[in-house]
């Protein structure tokens, strides 16, 4: 998003605008430098007791269990599912908020928010009273096309997507206030119409927060527990997902937990990883 | 002046978060300061007791007669899993007792050197079928929980409702498909409640305690799988004559009373 506000900034000056001095290679006050070290010492330092603690030995034996894949493959392709729900739904709210003038806006924002605040538990709780078997849509559902949630995969889908969707609609939302709209405007004296500017102008402009966005959503999709576990359950090959297995074998083998652990950790930074690299190089 | 709103909300709320935990402390030391001293052998201050979640409606009812016997004391509890418990209290968490749905999981922690003597076994504990009220899918004996328009819960076998109930199972020839496997028996039995499953295996104690929401089938194979609830004062307690003190309330006839009372039989 840093990249597009400066982009902004720079096109929006009448005159070829002078360039932005970057502060780099300050020398950072003690008080700045102290309490920064600490932090990161405090964010990295439980990760280095997940490696300090695996059980290197057995580790090939441990990922070779059956369990394991399974629970990794659900995991990456809910996770994934939930980003794309995300995205198809998502977008468009945030264009609502960002671009639209209607009444209670700030309602419908606060609204979007709220996953963001409530405990996952509470969120699962919610949607099985609206899309469980007895709910309000999901007896309706049930009903009318014998369709039920909860226990599915798509339940699981369904709960990593309400916890997630609020990340993606921020960035979003966000990355649509820094594009400069004068290029949709002159779009519009152009003759394009209103979709013909949101998908080849406006989308193309907001892509690497759209990105941003999608990328944080799909990492808070892949370590959600406590809404999947309440939705939809825990059933190997079906509903268990990677932070459910781990929570279930934390109930008996430490070190099989923190094995899972290590594997989703990898798996999730290799993938940021590479995705950085493509298209979030400047942010 | 969005972002100056939220940052004043942002401090209010940190300005909560801060207080809160402040002012129960303070509540907590007005508690336990006047009644020191004065009851027998030294009984006072906080006992952290870590209780399975089976036991969690009468095991809070004994915390509250037990500290009106020892004024001076308030006893908290960490109702989870058990073996979630085990492995807590294994990583070093400061418990002063804990008591255990199964000897299984009590056995890592004796295993591991943190418990002070001997776990006795104060309560015995089995399975029933809870269902919706009323019944409405006519559930009557295990075999009917296969059923393919029953859906059932059981809890994951690293637990102990679980391991039981796999036990009933397997004894019975009975061959089931839940469609989730909970990771304690109150998650197993809210299924039941919210109407989400037909049925689930939980303890008879459970399915007593929900008796507003859901009815118990009692069935003869449960008997193959009865538990033994053990309890033990933990070598690393803050508050080892409070840990003992509760641990001989809970097998004291006040104690047994309120548990008879819940359903659990005796040992």
């Amino acid at each position: 998003m840093g990249a597009t506000d400066q982009r902004d900034a720079a096109t929006r000056a009448d005159l070829p605008a002078p360039p932005r001095r970057r502060a780099v290679g300050q020398r950072a006050p003690v008080a700045l430098l102290v309490p920064a070290v600490l932090g990161l010492a405090f964010l990295v330092l439980p990760l280095a007791g997940l490696l300090i603690r695996a059980p290197w030995s057995t580790l090939p034996q441990r990922l070779a269990e059956p369990g394991v894949l399974t629970a990794l493959r659900l995991s990456l392709q809910t996770a994934t599912l939930a980003t794309g729900l995300c995205l198809v739904l998502g977008v468009p709210l945030a264009w609502m908020l960002a671009r639209a003038d209607f009444r209670g806006r700030r309602l419908v924002r606060a609204l979007v928010t709220v996953p963001l605040v409530l405990p996952p538990v509470v969120g699962g709780v919610a949607l099985l009273l609206v899309f469980g078997r007895r709910g309000i849509v999901g007896e309706w559902l049930d009903a009318t096309f014998g369709v039920t949630l909860p226990f599915t995969t798509a339940g699981v889908v369904l709960a990593e997507a309400f916890v997630a969707m609020p990340f993606l609609v921020i960035a979003v939302e966000g990355a649509l206030r820094g594009a400069d709209v004068r290029y949709e405007e002159a779009a519009a004296t152009l003759g394009a119409g209103r979709w013909t500017t949101f998908t080849h102008v406006t989308l193309p402009l907001v892509a690497p927060g759209i990105a941003a966005g999608a990328v944080l959503c799909w990492a808070r999709a892949l370590g959600e527990f406590g809404a999947t576990i309440t939705f939809a359950g825990n059933f190997p090959g079906r509903t268990q997902t990677m932070p459910l297995a781990v929570y279930l074998a934390l109930e008996t083998d430490l070190q099989t937990a923190i094995v899972l652990s290590l594997v989703l950790l990898t798996v999730s930074v290799a993938i940021l990883a590479g995705l950085r690299d493509k298209w979030l190089i400047n942010s | 002046m969005g972002t100056r709103f939220v940052r004043i909300a942002l401090a209010g709320v940190m300005v909560l978060m801060t207080a809160g935990p402040a002012a129960c402390g303070g509540d907590d030391d007005a508690g336990t300061s006047p009644g020191a001293g004065s009851s027998s052998a030294g009984v006072t201050g906080p006992v952290t007791v870590f209780a399975a979640a089976s036991l969690t409606e009468s095991f809070t009812r004994i915390g509250k007669d037990f500290e009106a016997s020892y004024p001076g004391t308030k006893v908290t509890f960490n109702f989870a899993g058990s073996s979630a418990l085990a492995t807590q209290i294994n990583q070093g968490a400061p418990a002063d007792g804990f008591a255990s749905a199964a000897p299984a999981p009590m056995k890592t922690v004796t295993d591991a050197g943190n418990a002070e003597g001997t776990p006795t076994t104060f309560v015995k504990n089995q399975l029933v079928i809870a269902v919706q009220e009323g019944n409405p899918k006519g559930v009557r004996t295990l075999a009917d929980l296969t059923k393919p328009d029953v859906k059932v819960a059981l809890c994951a076998e690293q637990v102990p409702c679980g391991a039981a109930a796999q036990k009933v199972l397997d004894t019975a020839g009975v061959k089931l498909m839940p469609v989730t496997l909970e990771p304690d028996v109150k998650s197993a039995l809210a299924k039941v409640k919210l109407g989400e499953v037909d049925a689930a295996l939980v303890y008879r104690t459970d399915a007593k305690a929900a008796a507003s929401d859901v009815d118990a089938v009692e069935f003869p194979e449960s008997a193959n799988a009865i538990n033994d609830y053990p309890i033990v004062v933990l070598k690393a307690a803050p508050n080892k004559a409070g840990a003992q003190a509760f641990v001989a309330y809970v097998q004291s006839g006040k104690g047994r009373a309120v548990l008879t009372e819940a359903g659990f039989q005796a040992p």
